[in-house]
């Protein structure tokens, strides 16, 4: 609307003017932006929120084939000590036959194949999948199952079956002694 | 604006005149609700948008007074609304209103929608009248969902993790996305807080869009279930006393059903595991959203893929915006398209088997039927609408609406 009417800068050529109506309105955007900012980073996690770092836990008492779950971060955790049998099902499996391709031993820690440690939200819309009280369902593949749509966990935690997209997380943490787990 | 009697009124009170010579409020309530001409054949279907501006503003009565007693941590939430429901003087009323309140705004909006539909309200020069609307939709939406959470139980909790989790499905960016949403790692206090005051918020931004609705309505008056315009004052009746009685009484009637709920029934449309607290460790078996938003889940979960499943989620209105661009027919009123009359009745039924389908577990024979009816969703707004206005013949109009409502009446 301007450049039009612009006396000098025949024929379409940028003008002066046309110049800093370029450069003040990329100026003006810029300034939205960055006052913007504030305001939107203001939701993310607060600092003591993201401090809330690390928990221990004593799993002295964990009889083989039992599960607890814990608290870290305001979700669920799941420490299972598993079974020989079912770290055998979970090793014997081939990756290439999985959603979300990863090895049984690259989930747990070395030498500490008993102790599976998982976040215990389903990757998919982010409930908590049953398996880890006696007398729940497990689901087809001896894990855990989610009732929410139907996902399906084998005994690594791996995604079998349903609409979820990837294997339930492992969280850092780390064995402080042979009965104490620091989570995060 | 259309109004078709020129000239300003005059008032014979003073204060009034001295008033609106310098804030014009009363010629403009004069003009959009007394003189302002209504077609004179519109039936009760038009009572719905009185219905829902009535429904606003109890919303916003109660909820201003819920909120007296409120308290948005996750510690006290439950326990509070518990207080406003057992020990506030009234508390137990003004909850109920507002809790089933909700859901009679839902069914008062979505009746309005499909009058909207039969009638081709929606067709020019009402395409931003109808978008309008479909944002009234989605940010009526916004509010239930968030306001839904505040009691903080275990339906609370959980539709909210479910449903702030759909963005996840983005891929890259999604979780941070969530963990912005979330203001932490998990739906928690931060959220609940947020939640509050959007859901403080977002029903004034719903009055500011019911404006901008109104205006863009009288810009060229309502519609009619003839479909043709008024062609002058014999078409037409002004609004006082006609239409502010007629939505009275459609209002009351409405009331009273509302009524039968809120004393009788309350918890009718509810669901009772909101009435456990919420518990982030323990998931209940069966999570179902609020019965409003059942169709639409059902074709979240229709779709096996998670991002596909967002994806047709959010088309399903987003088909709605261009609703207007869709409809090739040059006809508005189903009146005279015997055809495509037919099909409006088998989307609605076709609403309602997903409303079902929703509301059961995603199993067994429910998983290929909720596949068949989005598919079918999509297919009526896509194909078949485009389709039939071209091949579709449209039966003769009347010359106006007079004429139509006369012969009628003298035959
Ligand atoms: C468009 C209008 C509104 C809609 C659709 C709406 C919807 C809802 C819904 C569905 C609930 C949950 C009810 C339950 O299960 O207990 C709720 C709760 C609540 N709303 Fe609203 N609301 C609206 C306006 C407002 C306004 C303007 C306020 C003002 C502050 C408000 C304050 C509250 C409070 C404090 C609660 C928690 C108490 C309770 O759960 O009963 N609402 N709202
Ligand atoms: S949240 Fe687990 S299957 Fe959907």
């Amino acid at each position: 609307m301007v450049s039009s009417s612009t006396p000098a800068g025949a024929h379409g050529d940028p003008t002066r003017r046309d110049f800093l109506m370029v450069a003040s309105g990329a100026m003006g955007a810029v300034g939205a932006a960055a006052t913007a900012w504030p305001f939107i980073n203001n939701l993310n996690p607060a600092a003591d929120t993201l401090a809330l770092a690390s928990v221990e836990v004593n799993v002295s008492s964990l009889q083989v084939g039992q599960a607890i779950t814990v608290k870290w971060r305001g979700k669920p955790v799941f420490i299972r000590r598993r079974t020989a049998d079912e770290v055998k099902a979970a090793a014997a499996v081939k990756t290439s036959e999985l959603p979300d391709p990863q090895a049984d031993s690259a989930r747990v820690k070395k030498d500490k194949a008993e102790w599976l440690v998982l976040v215990g939200v389903c990757t998919h819309l982010g409930c908590v999948p049953m398996g880890n009280k006696s007398g729940d369902l497990k689901g087809n593949f001896g894990g855990w199952f989610c009732p929410c749509h139907g996902s399906h966990y084998d005994t690594s935690g791996r995604i079998r079956k349903g609409p979820a997209p990837k294997n339930l997380e492992v969280p850092p943490y780390q064995f402080v002694s042979d009965t104490l787990v620091r989570i995060g | 604006m259309a109004s078709q009697h020129g000239t300003p009124p005059v008032f014979s009170n003073k204060l009034v005149a001295w008033i609106d010579h310098r804030l014009p409020i009363f010629s403009y309530i004069e003009k959009e609700y007394h003189t302002f001409p209504m077609p004179r054949n519109v039936n009760y279907f038009w009572n719905f948008g009185a219905i829902a501006t009535i429904l606003l503003v109890l919303m916003i009565a109660t909820g201003v007074v819920l909120a007296t007693n409120y308290t948005a941590h996750v510690d006290f939430a439950f326990q509070s609304v518990e207080r406003i429901d057992r020990d506030v003087a009234q508390g137990w009323l003004i909850r109920d209103l507002h809790m089933n309140g909700a859901s009679f705004f839902f069914i008062a909006v979505y009746i309005h929608m499909f009058r909207g539909l039969y009638y081709g309200s929606y067709k020019a020069p009402r395409e931003l009248l109808w978008i309008l609307g479909v944002v009234i939709l989605l940010l009526l939406m916004a509010t239930a969902f968030m306001g839904y959470v505040l009691p903080w139980g275990q339906m609370s909790f959980w539709g909210a993790t479910v449903i702030t989790n759909l963005f996840s499905a983005i891929p890259v960016v999604g979780p941070s996305i969530v963990e912005w949403l979330w203001g932490g790692f998990a739906v928690e206090n931060p959220t609940l807080n947020r939640f509050f005051a959007l859901h403080y918020l977002l029903p004034f931004v719903i009055v500011g869009v019911v404006a901008l609705h109104v205006v863009a309505l009288h810009q060229h008056g309502s519609n009619n279930p003839l479909g043709i315009d008024p062609k002058g004052p014999q078409d037409t009746v002004p609004f006082h006393p006609y239409l502010t009685m007629k939505d009275g009484f459609g209002v009351m009637v409405f009331l009273l059903v509302f009524c039968a709920f809120v004393f009788f029934a309350p918890d009718y449309l509810g669901h009772p595991d909101n009435y456990v607290k919420a518990d982030p460790l323990v998931t209940p078996p069966h999570i179902v959203p609020e019965w409003y938003f059942l169709p639409f889940y059902a074709i979240l979960r229709a779709v096996p893929d998670k991002l596909g499943g967002v994806i047709a989620m959010f088309a399903a209105i987003a088909v709605l915006f261009i609703l207007p661009w869709l409809d090739t027919s040059r006809v508005k009123s189903c009146t005279f398209r015997p055809i495509y009359k037919w099909f409006v009745f088998v989307l609605l039924i076709d609403c309602v088997i997903l409303g079902f389908c929703g509301a059961n577990p995603a199993e067994g024979f429910w998983v290929p039927l909720s596949q068949v009816a989005t598919a079918y969703y999509f297919f009526h707004f896509l194909i078949l609408l485009p389709v039939l206005g071209k091949i579709e013949r449209p039966l003769p109009l009347p010359h106006s609406i007079a004429d139509a409502v006369l012969k009628k009446k003298a035959g």
